[in-house]
């Protein structure tokens, strides 16, 4: 019990102490700084692996104390959260190594990775929080950490973008602290439980629960990017490269989405959230949210731009999964957890590379750029057809399953929105592939540097390569023991009773 | 064991007080930090007695009241005491190093200081009208004192004019005191209390407890009456700021509510409860808007205190005419409240002293760029924010929590909006000055870096604001410990 109980506060301290490591250390202390950050981040892909393993066989790490007199602090290590804390430990690792090369040469590095590690925590803390309210600590607590990262440039625009990330977030942020404060004056202090709480909900209940799961819900969904509280994600394509990777693929966007998960499965509970006829609402709304998102992106010009309507539109697939009523669909929303954060970070790091090797932004700036960066470009590709949803890739998985939890259910309509917003994925992502590799370089680069042997930077170089590989082996590799989908069975058979 | 303990508390301060009246600066700075030392450890003992074997009544000299003097030593008194010793080690601390030594003017900071600090224990301790009476006073004069200290015009005038709003103040609550006491024949609050209890109906005791709360809330700048704290706060050195929004507005407000805990049931109004709500809720709003509309840091952080003390006068409503499970949640989060705004406020007072030395300006926008060169200070001064803004974990967020819980419990809903929106508000004012940092430029490069001490100290107090919220649970446990009967 003892080391069961310490297991997760060590997963979060390590990037915790890290981060006060980082903030203390002088700017020009490049080499402590890599050393730190990598071995922090090795030290928790090592405990997280470890609570995996735990987990898998039945164990039980929980972590609990009073807060206030009737609200508890929990951290629980369960297999929804290891889900997404093995994410963003193996995300972190890559990011960090990717992020050590991008700012190489540019100021305020301490600034930036101490709150890089920071908000690594909050997320770290957000997958292992065991109730609602240890949740709220770190959910606020990532919003804080990752301003500074957004206004990093310090430019008009990124403080632009900064303050409107702010508005948004905060906001949503009070309006989910109210959705938690109502529910605990309902029912009191709820723990996470697999099947939620409300299967027995008296009629007294029921009229006051689904004023809570919107107040929750559009709480949640201020991150999550669901229309119509999206309008901060593109604005906040700003941040450094890295910073949109990570803000994509693990940390902001995620949280909300997972919030949604825990709130949908662990507090409501699939079937009275069904019975109450809320989530037919929220599938509107993620299919609104996954055709507008796919829409938009298609009338962008610039390249992180496109990909962060990408983003709005890729997220919401999660929670159209949760809202199809069966195991089939949940198991489908919540790889995509997974396979989006991992093919999403490809395309914002192959995004990065061209924006740092070649100085191009724009779609239309990278013509022949397969020829001079086959590497990313390569990665480029696999991701962009991963996110179409082509055979054997991870978005294949995600749409497959998606697509059979629609039918077993019987609500066909959905099986629509999918292939519709596939044509539309195909539709913004092919023309870049085109340009990549069949369109002949005309002009100089706009600017250009020169890293020696290979195309761009090592540092650089191999993320992209390594999630792109792994954007494969989840496709290919998905039938296997500790999968994403595997695993993802695993945590859909705990909550939903097959 | 105890008798020397309360012995130290109340007199160690007088002591030191006369003791510092004469030498230099420099002599005054290390007899005042032999003397922290030992009144920080007097209060920590004084707090671990109570945490051991509850409150007490404390006669002094062994005198009884009516006669005498009895202090009440409870969990609360006593966690302001040791709140008081914080906050005062740290501002003492701090001005020792930040005031010059040169300034001849500036050695009278340290009896200043002690004399306040005296003022302060009396007044948490105080267990008869009169008595708080007394301690309101020395603290108003010590407070109007180092206010002037600053020496210049603006100064001076800041200082007057704060002077004739604590006198006003004083003075109504001394007229209510008169009428209680022409009704009750006691000034013990316990006393009173329990005659309130006794008989049906007192005609003109209402009134009493309405113009001493009236003249309490003047010294406390609640709003519309808050005009003369802006002034008084900005345009201080830096450390008396910190003490004076962190403790002294404090001191009235807690008299408020200790008179409204004990005899607002019986003489108060619902009517009188909601539109001191209301003028707390409008102080939310509109002081965190005026913040937000400064130009000058400190006075950022000095409208800020109007907003965080509207906070402080929701305990009103939410204690009338309700449960008792709700007004022990009001209780508990408004005392949150008082300790995590305490050392959040002092904190950022103290760093914001340290921002304005380092780039020579008191206006936000000569911010830019310093969060590269005093990252240290900007921080503490980040974290100080998350607890105003009530952001978990800090104590704020809990404060806000009980707050909520209560609101939502007593069916007094509206607080609910206000509590979210003063703390979007807040972030508004808050971040407007992190941004400021963010800015790159290229004008400035030079910045002056203050000693490592001046920035270490707002660091600990931002850092026990924002850790205050994982702590809260036995906090609030040693404060809601009751009496026991003697001493």
């Amino acid at each position: 019990m003892a080391s069961g109980a310490l297991l997760p506060v060590f997963a979060l301290m390590t990037s915790l102490l890290a981060s006060l490591i980082i903030f203390t250390l002088p700017e020009d202390r490049g080499r402590v700084r890599t050393l730190v950050n990598i071995g922090a981040a090795l030290i928790k892909l090592a405990l997280v692996a470890v609570m995996i393993r735990g987990v898998a066989i039945g164990q039980e790490y929980l972590l609990a104390f009073d807060m206030l007199p009737g609200v508890e602090f929990v951290l629980r290590a369960d297999a929804l959260a290891m889900l997404f804390a093995g994410l963003s430990a193996l995300l972190w690792l890559l990011t960090t190594i990717y992020a050590i090369g991008y700012l190489e040469a540019s100021p305020n590095r301490s600034r930036f990775f101490g709150f890089f590690s920071l908000c690594v925590a909050s997320t770290m803390g957000i997958a292992l929080a065991g109730n609602l309210f240890t949740f709220f600590i770190f959910y606020e607590m990532l919003t804080l950490s990752t301003y500074p990262l957004v206004v990093h440039r310090g430019t008009p625009k990124a403080l632009r973008a900064g303050r409107n990330y702010l508005i948004y977030t905060l906001t949503g942020g009070a309006v989910l602290l109210l959705g938690i404060v109502c529910l605990h004056g309902l029912v009191g202090d709820l723990r996470f439980q697999e099947g939620g709480h409300f299967a027995g909900a008296g009629p007294e209940l029921r009229g006051a629960l689904p004023w809570v799961f919107f107040l929750l819900v559009s709480g949640l969904g201020v991150k999550a990017a669901l229309v119509p509280l999206h309008g901060w994600l593109p604005q906040a394509m700003v941040a450094p490269a890295p910073v949109s990777a990570l803000l994509h693929a693990v940390a902001v966007v995620k949280a909300g989405a997972f919030g949604i998960v825990r709130v949908v499965f662990e507090v409501f509970g699939l079937e009275s959230a069904q019975s109450m006829g809320l989530l037919s609402v929220l599938v509107v709304v993620a299919s609104v949210t996954i055709l507008y998102g796919s829409a938009m992106a298609l009338y962008q010009v610039d390249l992180k731009r496109r990909l962060a309507f990408s983003t709005i539109s890729q997220v919401s697939y999660i929670v159209l999964g949760l809202c199809l009523f069966g195991p089939v669909g949940a198991a489908g929303g919540l790889v995509h957890l997974v396979n989006q954060g991992i093919m999403k970070i490809t395309l914002f790091f192959c995004a990065g590379n061209y924006a740092e090797t070649l100085g191009a932004h724009r779609i239309d700036e990278l013509d022949g750029a397969g020829k001079r960066m086959p590497g990313t470009s390569v990665a480029f590709t696999i991701a962009a057809f991963g996110m179409i949803g082509a055979p054997p890739l991870a978005g294949f998985i995600t749409k497959w399953m998606l697509g059979i939890g629609a039918l077993a259910e019987g609500m066909d309509w959905v099986v629509g929105v999918l292939i519709l917003s596939s044509v539309l994925n195909a539709a913004y992502f092919l023309p870049i592939l085109h340009r990549l590799w069949f369109r002949e370089r005309t002009t100089p680069w706009p600017k250009e540097y020169r890293w020696g042997r290979l195309e761009t930077s090592v540092w650089l170089f191999w993320p992209p390569l390594m999630t792109a590989v792994m954007t494969m082996a989840i496709g290919v590799f998905a039938a296997m023991p500790f999968s994403p989908l595997a695993w993802v069975i695993l945590i859909v058979s705990r909550e939903v009773a097959l | 064991m105890t008798p020397w303990l309360m012995a130290g508390l109340l007199f160690t301060p007088l002591a030191w007080a006369v003791l510092t009246l004469f030498p230099a600066f420099r002599l005054g700075r290390v007899l005042t930090r032999l003397g922290i030392l030992a009144q920080f450890l007097v209060a920590a003992g004084l707090w671990m007695t109570v945490a051991q074997d509850g409150g007490f009544y404390y006669p002094l000299g062994g005198w009884k009241a009516p006669l005498g003097i009895e202090l009440r030593v409870d969990g609360l008194a006593v966690t302001f005491v040791v709140l008081t010793a914080v906050v005062a080690c740290a501002c003492g601390w701090h001005a020792g190093d930040y005031l010059s030594p040169e300034t001849g003017r500036h050695r009278y900071f340290w009896p200043l200081f002690w004399f306040l600090w005296a003022g302060l224990n009396g007044v948490w301790l105080g267990a008869d009208l009169f008595n708080l009476y007394v301690g309101l006073e020395l603290i108003s004069l010590c407070s109007v004192g180092l206010v002037a200290l600053a020496g210049n015009v603006g100064a001076l005038r800041a200082a007057i004019r704060y002077l004739l709003a604590a006198l006003l103040g004083s003075l109504a609550y001394l007229l209510g005191v008169a009428l209680i006491y022409g009704q009750f024949g006691s000034l013990s609050l316990a006393g009173i209390q329990a005659l309130v209890a006794s008989a049906e109906s007192f005609p003109g005791a209402g009134v009493g407890l309405f113009i001493m709360i009236l003249g309490l809330a003047l010294k406390t700048a609640l709003f519309p009456l808050h005009g003369w704290l802006p002034p008084a706060h900005g345009i201080a050195k830096s450390p008396v700021s910190a003490l004076l929004s962190a403790l002294v507005v404090k001191a009235s407000f807690y008299i408020a509510a200790r008179l409204w805990l004990a005899l607002g049931e019986e003489l108060g109004s619902f009517v009188l409860a909601q539109a001191v709500g209301v003028a707390g809720a409008l102080a939310v709003i509109l002081g965190s808007w005026l913040a937000f509309c400064q130009s000058r840091l400190k006075q950022v952080v000095a409208y800020s205190s109007v907003a965080q003390i509207g906070y402080l006068f929701l305990l009103f409503p939410l204690t009338f005419g309700v449960p008792d499970s709700v007004v022990q949640l009001a209780q508990q989060g408004i005392a949150l409240q008082v300790i995590s705004h305490a050392l959040a406020k002092a904190a950022m007072f103290l760093a914001a002293g340290n921002l304005i030395l380092s780039v020579g300006s008191n206006r936000v926008e000569a911010l830019a760029g310093v969060s590269r060169f005093l990252p240290f200070s900007l921080f503490s001064f980040a974290l100080a924010g998350v607890s105003l803004m009530g952001l978990p974990p800090s104590g704020g967020f809990t404060a806000k929590w009980l707050l909520l819980q209560a609101s939502l419990a007593s069916g007094q809903w509206w607080w609910l909006a206000v509590l979210l929106l003063g703390g979007l508000l807040s972030a508004a004012y808050v971040f407007r000055i992190y941004r400021a940092s963010f800015v790159e430029s290229r004008g400035q490069d030079q910045f002056y870096h203050p000693p490592r001490v001046l920035e270490a100290i707002p660091m600990m107090l931002a850092l026990m604001s924002l850790c205050l919220g994982f702590v809260s649970e036995p906090v609030l446990a040693v404060m809601s410990l009751p009496f026991e009967e003697g001493g």
